[in-house]
């Protein structure tokens, strides 16, 4: 396939990509850091390219509504924000998610909490890959730690919301979202026809014909009995993505005799810690969850054999590191290394880190 | 004897529209909702439309209305419905779209959606039943409770002063350069269902030519709510909601 | 080749655009770039920064606490980034505006008078260019035909008839450029 080389930062990159992937709307709100995703989107005029529907909406809680009507009608819809203005959607990615439709959502998260900062965070791990609304439920969330990546997941992550018809979150961070690097776009997806969604999504309410029952999309059912089944079967959803769809990068792994396990941006500059710690004679590797649910249990219990330690690198003060110690389950020592706020940890720094928390004297 | 034999066919004088389900409906007796979705369903059979028609159901007593309106429908989290509007009428422009929503979602909790929508004209049909209180959850104080009207979180009568004042949502939105069609009505007596009625298929018809936002206000009892029986609900509606919120078209295109 | 540059001064400098300028370079010459900038209220006429890395192979961090090159426009980013030249980095600033010079031994130090240079060629909008015409010269990680194939790249069409201008303060940037410490 023709492939086209741009400079791009990772909020234009998201917002072409999914222009080529066909989606057909995107709703959204102004909020730094990622604000050139609608911009980007508004210069672009998709509506002349392919038809895709842009709309500023008058709040993030209006933005996931539109998505949510709008996913309700089979079409490819998404949104973004950042860490604040997720919060606002999370009602209705909770109704998204119990009705069963596919969306997808991109969080370019910031400091908090509460307004925080601007400056790049990790700290809504636990938000995105727990539920982060009401009720028992998940989101598959993909990790990008590259522009690339986030070109290359927003056409994966439709394919994943429709095939779970469910929601999908990207979290990305402040400096995935702001930075520039090189990136491959793909081909023109062209959208699907209204008869095309017709046909695809039975139960898309575009309008009864006499051929079939109406269409219901709701989240409510107060019959607690229908509520319980209803619960399974999202259950069943979570545990079928445990099995088919972990994604994970494993870095100088083969002889490590330590681990950093690190997502998204921290995953980049655990690369760079990794050189400046071979410098010093220490042997680290690097695993990279991609998913971060369902997240890698079984790899990075694998390598727990393997390793005389693990460090959880996040810039969080200690979210992930909640999900690798139950993967490790005691077998080796894991701690946590992070610089939250909006505070970006230099590689450095991650390497003190390991030589004081894991390796010791 | 057989129901045929009782009821004759050719004496046969009105029918259900197929429109509305089976299902027995969760509204009180002497509630004004079920006209209101009847007249609604009506239109879009009259229409002929239904294959082109997508609801939105609110929170409120009307949560369940998709178990009564025999179409495709989405219920919306409590207030959202003129974004869930926007969403699917975006994606698909030629369809006809409509939220059936409350006091209480539109005018409270649902405010900033309503008056946005209705201001970037989205070309929606808002129905919005007005009865002054919180139905479902028991009868608590509403956006537009009249002043001095009692409700189990204004037990003496709502006080201006210490509550606020009581919010005319329909004359708000007919300030706005985006609706096409404003009104006020009532489904109280036959003649006042005949005239909401004729207000909804305008709304439709508008809505066919893209004009902008289409909004019906319906005045409505609740006489649960209200603690009042039917008859009495209806004479109260006349006599305190009726001169505060006015029956009448408010806008009209030229 | 791995080159880590932070290029430091006021907002309205053209610290963003000179550094998108370079990596597109890289670009062009296929290799790997990043393009990081400090963002939010400060490039509002604060101290804007942008990390640039250019390398043959796949960049790991875009975030670093030391780097190859301080370009250095502001006395506050001289405060900031001098200490965070590698020993045997490399540092190039304009003296214009800098109360306290860089006193570093174990650092090559090179000054260019952009602003003044600039100003003399009677567009102070090259100001940019004449800097990385001076680091080019110091630092030659792209070829100059890269760096005009970069500039029609990321210039909007309206803007080529300007390329030509930006050719000559590069230029300028490089025959200006002075030695002031070698380590």
């Amino acid at each position: 396939m023709a492939k086209e080389l741009k400079l791009m930062k990772g909020n234009e990159a998201i917002a072409e990509a999914a222009i080529r992937a066909g989606s057909d709307a995107y709703f959204g709100y102004p909020i730094t850091p990622q604000s050139e995703v609608i911009e980007y989107l508004m210069a672009e005029k998709p509506h002349e390219r392919t038809g895709m529907v842009v709309l500023q909406a008058e709040s993030e809680l209006a933005a996931i509504n539109m998505v949510y009507g709008a996913a309700g009608t089979g079409k490819k819809v998404w949104t973004s924000s950042s860490s604040p203005g997720i919060s606002l959607k999370q009602e209705g990615i909770s109704y998204i998610a119990g009705s069963e439709l596919p969306c997808v959502i991109v969080n370019v998260v910031r400091g908090g909490p509460g307004l925080g900062t601007i400056q790049p965070s990790q700290a809504d791990y636990f938000q995105a890959t727990k539920g982060g609304g009401h009720g028992d439920y998940h989101l598959l969330v993909l990790a990008p730690a590259s522009v690339q990546e986030m070109a290359d997941f927003i056409g994966d992550a439709f394919d994943l919301a429709f095939k779970y018809r469910g929601p999908v979150m990207i979290l990305s961070d402040g400096v995935i979202g702001q930075m520039m690097e090189k990136v491959y776009l793909k081909e023109q997806v062209p959208r699907l026809s209204d008869d095309e969604i017709a046909e695809k999504y039975p139960w898309a309410t575009i309008g009864k014909p006499a051929s079939r029952e109406r269409n219901i999309i709701t989240s409510l059912d107060l019959d607690s009995s229908k509520m319980e089944l209803h619960n399974i079967h999202l259950q069943s959803k979570y545990r079928q993505m445990e099995e088919e769809e972990v994604r994970f990068e494993k870095i100088n792994c083969d002889d490590a005799d330590y681990l950093f396990v690190a997502y998204g941006s921290s995953a980049r500059i655990c690369q760079k810690s990794i050189q400046l710690a071979a410098e010093k004679g220490i042997k680290v590797g690097l695993l990279r969850p991609i998913t971060l649910f369902p997240f890698p249990k079984k790899q990075i219990s694998e390598m727990a054999d393997k390793v005389k330690g693990i460090l959880s690198v996040e810039m969080s003060a200690g979210q992930m590191i909640e999900d690798v110690k139950l993967a490790v389950n005691g077998r080796v020592k894991v701690e946590h290394f992070g610089r939250y706020g909006g505070i970006i940890p230099t590689p450095a720094e991650v390497v003190d880190a390991l030589i004081e928390k894991i390796i010791g004297e | 004897m057989k129901f045929e034999d009782i009821i004759k066919k050719e004496n046969l004088i009105y029918k259900k529209t197929p429109l509305m389900t089976d299902n027995t409906l969760s509204y009180c007796p002497g509630c004004g909702h079920g006209t209101a979705h009847r007249i609604t369903m009506e239109i879009v059979e009259e229409m002929g439309i239904v294959q082109d028609t997508i609801g939105i159901a609110p929170v409120g007593c009307s949560v369940l209305a998709y178990e009564f309106m025999n179409v495709d429908m989405t219920q919306a989290a409590h207030g959202r419905a003129p974004a869930v509007a926007t969403g699917i009428k975006r994606c698909w422009p030629d369809k006809f779209v409509f939220t059936y929503q409350g006091d209480g979602d539109l005018a409270a909790i649902g405010t900033a959606e309503t008056i946005h929508a209705c201001n970037r004209g989205e070309n929606i049909t808002i129905i919005f039943i007005n009865n002054g209180i919180y139905g479902m959850t028991g009868g608590q104080m509403a956006p537009t409770t009249i002043e001095g009207m009692r409700s189990s979180t204004s037990p003496y009568g709502r006080d201006a002063a210490l509550m606020g004042h009581p919010l005319k949502m329909t004359e708000l939105v007919a300030q706005l350069p985006g609706t096409c069609f404003v009104t006020r009505q009532a489904v109280h007596t036959p003649s006042a269902v005949r005239k909401a009625k004729k207000a909804i298929r305008k709304a439709f018809e508008l809505q066919k030519e893209k004009k902008g936002t289409t909004f019906v206000e319906i005045v409505s009892n609740c006489n649960s709510g209200w603690k009042m029986t039917p008859v009495q609900a209806n004479k109260w509606m006349v006599d305190n909601m009726f001169p505060f919120f006015p029956l009448g078209d408010i806008k009209v295109p030229e | 080749m791995t080159e880590e540059i932070i290029i430091a001064g006021f907002g309205g400098q053209g610290v963003l655009s000179m550094g998108k300028i370079l990596a597109y370079s890289g670009i062009m010459q296929d290799q790997e770039v990043s393009w990081m900038p400090s963002y939010g209220p400060e490039m509002r006429g604060g101290t804007a920064n942008v990390t640039v890395i250019v390398s043959d192979e796949r960049i790991s961090s875009p975030v670093l606490n030391e780097f190859d090159t301080a370009i250095i426009l502001n006395q506050q980013s001289m405060d900031k980034f001098e200490s965070a030249v590698k020993k045997g980095g490399t540092l190039v600033y304009d003296p214009n505006g800098i109360t306290h010079h860089p006193e570093r031994k174990d650092i090559n130090i090179y000054s260019i008078e952009a602003a003044k240079k600039a100003s003399e060629m009677g567009n102070t909008k090259i100001f940019n260019m004449v800097v990385l015409g001076a680091y080019l010269k110091v630092k030659p990680i792209v070829k100059i035909e890269n760096v005009i194939l970069g500039l029609k790249k990321s210039l909007p069409a309206r803007y080529h008839s300007l390329i030509a201008l930006n050719k000559d303060a590069i230029t300028m940037g490089m025959d200006a450029v002075k030695e002031i410490n070698k380590a």
